[in-house]
């Protein structure tokens, strides 16, 4: 039994209870937020060239990517499951959008994004039915299918890659150009995040996958069609690693059967540096896409700082314990504070 | 008679080899509040989970308003109207108590997003109605348990229901919120709904129902009026054999104190609590639910730190937190919720049996599966544990053998003192007194006995002294021939001035 199982609690102290929980989420991103303008700043005073517009540009660039992954990866943690096949998937779609558009030209872009989408989603449908129809852990899913979608692109690449060249410019473009400043890249990432946020917090399918990772028994005795929502996550989670694949072409312009290897985990760590839990029921998209950015960041300003490639990655993993604990320093806080409030309660 | 809402024809169900339900017929009409009563394992959640549409039929009818019907979901169920309180935690605990209530119905505003002015205000007016003060925007994670059983029952309510089932709601309530409850079953009956009641309280089934359905082994064997039956009469029913006396107290010579609790304080949750425990004396610790009392049994064995005082075993002081050294000292703890703190569900009987054990039974840190078959076997057979081999998982017992299993364990540590903490918590009748007859047995030999129960009776039948509990504090200590319903719940209730305790 928990500490503060008190009397029924009085409607205000409910109501402080929750302003202290919003206070926390609000520090949790504020934190993020700080954490990145430090990083930005010490880098900046140090190389004086991280803070020109090219460099700040291709920063945010770099961290779309990752956020729309972040963001189908957050769909699917909440729901007490996992997608490890993400890199792939986006490795698989970039390779199939260069490829399409280095041999047809006159195809249109759009249609290029909605094949790429497409594939991701059958990708995320193929690990959605696994785990719900076939009931295996999806932790086991997603990692056969990581390496399985990767090996299809590297049968299907034949050890070939798709160079800038034979790309059309109107596409390779996409990943440059900007619209009213903001690059466009940057503005499909805000989108997504925006609509699939939206959708999380005031749709009742949205709110039915925390159900179902708060509770999985709970919801189904609630009517929850579980299985149904659990697989509209892993489809939208393989679209979005779909549209990322399509995006990364656009960026990079030259893509083979490597594209976005070992993504899986540093989307995994955004979305845990952002806050969602990891074992289902909580978290945001936007503390998702935050984590990406920071993460991105970190790398970045690394390289920049001409730090060994080994701190780049004990960094990323420092910055993930550090998220983890201040996790559980922040709920034996509030744990702590709601049995002082009935303390001076019941005092 | 009214033609029946739903019912239950011949109904049969079968969990693999398992026949849980053999003889299913039961009926629920507009305005009857039904019993459904039984012993642990009779197969009344497996009606429930029929009704609610959890499980499905093997053979057999289910009608609603005399059409034959097939619940292939729990949605399906609820779009005919029937709500379900089931016996399972089934909250979500990240998510805010108004969204727990309407998951899956939330109200929807333009372009059927959520309304959650709406949302919220709905909430508010079920709780209400159930006459607690609980703010639907809090997260259900740290809701007492009488709370979430009160949001549970919210939730059951958050559409019009035409039958209301359920499955021990009571269990973790007080006095005040039955009554509240009762009052909206009451309110139920009068608008034409059928509710199903399911309790081991049987003074509570006398006091709300209508008609009462017995089952045994699976089967309904008695369905009648409660008017024409007496509390002796059902239990009769329900047991199949007469029952031997209910409460088989021994007296036990009393010895030295074994434990002494000194000023013990957990801030917000109970204060300056002291008393002392005397070899082979029963000691209940008697109080309403949230008081406090698993608490101090949870800082005694040191799982929480208090924040003052101390505890004293055979004159030495423990120091606070630290379980295993409370264990080393002779202190046992059976913890009040068994499935989450007593066993391991998916180890076997005798590996749970011999957990406190396991550095006796192993040789060079190796456990010999031998060994520890033999002490299971030892505590099985003086326990009278009803299993059908030690390597299955305990999960597959009954209540009252899962029981039996936490008992072992802890017995097998040779405590001098054991802490019961609501020991036949949802335990059937006949194994409660075999429970009980095993704690008179143990204080007989000189172990002390420390019981936590919700349950007067209990409290009355066992204790050679009870110590009250009101909000965090002891209200008072009454000696075995003093104790009566009366003096304990005018403490329990904080009815009473402080008392020396």
């Amino acid at each position: 039994m928990s500490a503060q199982a008190a009397a029924p609690p009085p409607a205000a102290e409910g109501a402080r209870a929750r302003r202290l929980t919003e206070r926390v989420f609000r520090v949790r991103e504020l934190g993020i937020i700080v954490a990145f303008l430090a990083l930005v700043a010490v880098t900046g005073i140090l190389e004086p060239r991280f803070l020109e517009a090219g460099s700040l540009r291709n920063l945010a660039l770099n961290a779309s990517i990752f956020a729309i992954l972040a963001v189908g990866q957050t769909l699917v943690l909440v729901t007490r499951n996992v997608d490890l096949s993400v890199g792939s998937v986006l490795g698989l779609s970039a390779y199939f959008a260069g490829d399409l558009l280095s041999n047809h030209q006159g195809l249109p872009i759009p249609v290029v994004f909605l094949l790429g989408i497409a594939l991701g989603a059958a990708c995320g449908l193929f690990n959605g039915i696994l785990v719900t129809w076939g009931q295996v852990p999806a932790l086991v899913v997603t990692l056969g299918t990581l390496y399985m979608f990767r090996g299809l692109a590297f049968l299907w690449t034949n050890g070939t890659q798709v160079n800038a060249e034979t790309l059309p410019d109107a596409f390779l473009n996409l990943g440059t150009d900007s619209v009213l400043g903001v690059p466009f890249l940057v503005l499909i990432a805000l989108v997504v995040m925006l609509a699939v946020g939206q959708w999380l917090r005031d749709y009742r399918a949205g709110r039915e996958l925390y159900a179902i990772g708060s509770n999985p028994e709970g919801a189904r005795l609630a009517g929850v069609r579980s299985e149904r929502r659990v697989l509209t996550a892993f489809v939208l989670a393989g679209a979005l690693a779909g549209l990322g694949g399509v995006l990364f072409t656009a960026r990079f312009g030259t893509v083979d059967a490597t594209a976005g290897f070992g993504y899986e985990l540093t989307v995994i760590a955004a979305a845990v540096v952002g806050g969602v839990a990891i074992f289902g029921g909580a978290g945001s998209v936007y503390g998702a896409a935050m984590g990406a950015l920071l993460l991105g960041t970190i790398t970045s300003s690394l390289i920049v700082l001409k730090v060994a490639a080994f701190w780049q990655q004990a960094a990323i993993g420092a910055l993930l314990l550090l998220a983890i604990a201040f996790d559980r320093f922040v709920a034996l806080r509030v744990e702590a504070a709601l049995r002082r409030r009935s303390a001076r309660r019941a005092g | 008679m009214s033609e029946p809402i739903i019912a239950l024809e011949h109904a049969e169900k079968s969990y693999g080899a398992v026949r849980a339900l053999r003889g299913g017929d039961i009926a629920l009409r507009p305005g009857e509040v039904r019993a459904l009563v039984g012993e642990n394992g009779a197969g009344k959640s497996t009606l429930v989970k029929l009704l609610g549409g959890v499980v499905r039929l093997d053979t057999g009818t289910m009608r609603v308003d005399g059409e034959a019907v097939d619940f292939h979901s729990p949605t399906a169920a609820r779009d005919a109207g029937i709500a379900v309180i089931y016996q399972e935690p089934t909250l979500f605990p990240d998510l805010s108590v108004a969204e727990n209530v309407v998951m899956g119905f939330h109200p929807l505003g333009a372009l059927r997003r959520i309304d959650r002015g709406a949302m919220r205000k709905e909430v508010k007016g079920l709780l209400d109605r159930l006459g607690v003060r609980l703010d639907p925007d809090r997260p259900v994670r740290g809701l007492s348990i009488a709370d979430q059983q009160i949001v549970e029952i919210a939730k059951a309510l958050s559409f019009d229901a035409r039958v209301l089932i359920m499955d021990e709601p009571t269990a973790a309530l007080s006095g005040n919120e039955v009554e509240r409850l009762f009052n909206v079953v009451r309110a139920l009956r009068e608008e034409g709904a059928a509710v199903l009641f399911i309790s081991h309280r049987i003074e509570e089934v006398f006091s709300i129902c209508d008609t009462a359905t017995v089952m045994r082994d699976g089967a309904v064997v008695h369905d009648a009026r409660i008017a024409d039956m007496t509390p002796d009469d059902m239990v009769r029913r329900m047991v199949g054999r007469e029952l031997s006396a209910l409460f088989p107290k021994q007296d036990a010579q009393v010895g030295e104190p074994v434990m002494k609790v000194h000023r013990l304080t957990r801030e917000g949750v109970f204060f300056d609590v002291s008393f002392e425990v005397r070899a082979g004396e029963i000691v209940a610790l008697a109080g309403l639910v949230g008081a406090g009392r698993s608490e101090v049994a949870r800082a005694i064995f040191g799982i929480d730190k208090p924040d003052a005082g101390h505890v004293e075993v055979g004159g030495r002081t423990l120091p606070p937190g630290r379980p295993l050294v409370a264990m080393r000292a002779g202190i046992g703890f059976v913890p009040e919720d068994r499935r989450q703190q007593g066993l391991v569900m998916d180890l076997s009987i005798a590996r749970n049996a011999t957990m406190t054990r396991t550095g006796a039974l192993a040789r060079g840190g190796l456990i010999r599966s031998g060994a520890e078959d033999r002490l299971a076997k030892e505590w099985a057979t003086r326990l009278q544990l009803k299993f059908h081999r030690l390597a299955d998982p305990v999960g597959f017992l009954s209540g009252g053998n899962q029981q039996k299993v936490v008992l072992a364990k802890w017995l097998a540590t040779e405590p001098k003192l054991l802490i019961l903490d609501e020991p036949t918590r949802g335990i059937d009748v006949g194994t409660k007194s075999e429970v009980h007859r095993l704690m008179s047995e143990l204080a007989g030999e000189g172990l002390a006995v420390l019981m936590i129960s919700s349950e007067l009776p209990e409290v009355l039948g066992m204790a050679d002294r009870v110590l009250v509990m009101h909000e965090g504090r002891l209200t008072a200590e009454i000696a075995r021939d003093d104790a009566d319903e009366e003096s304990v719940i005018r403490a329990a209730t904080g009815q009473v001035q402080e008392a020396a305790a």
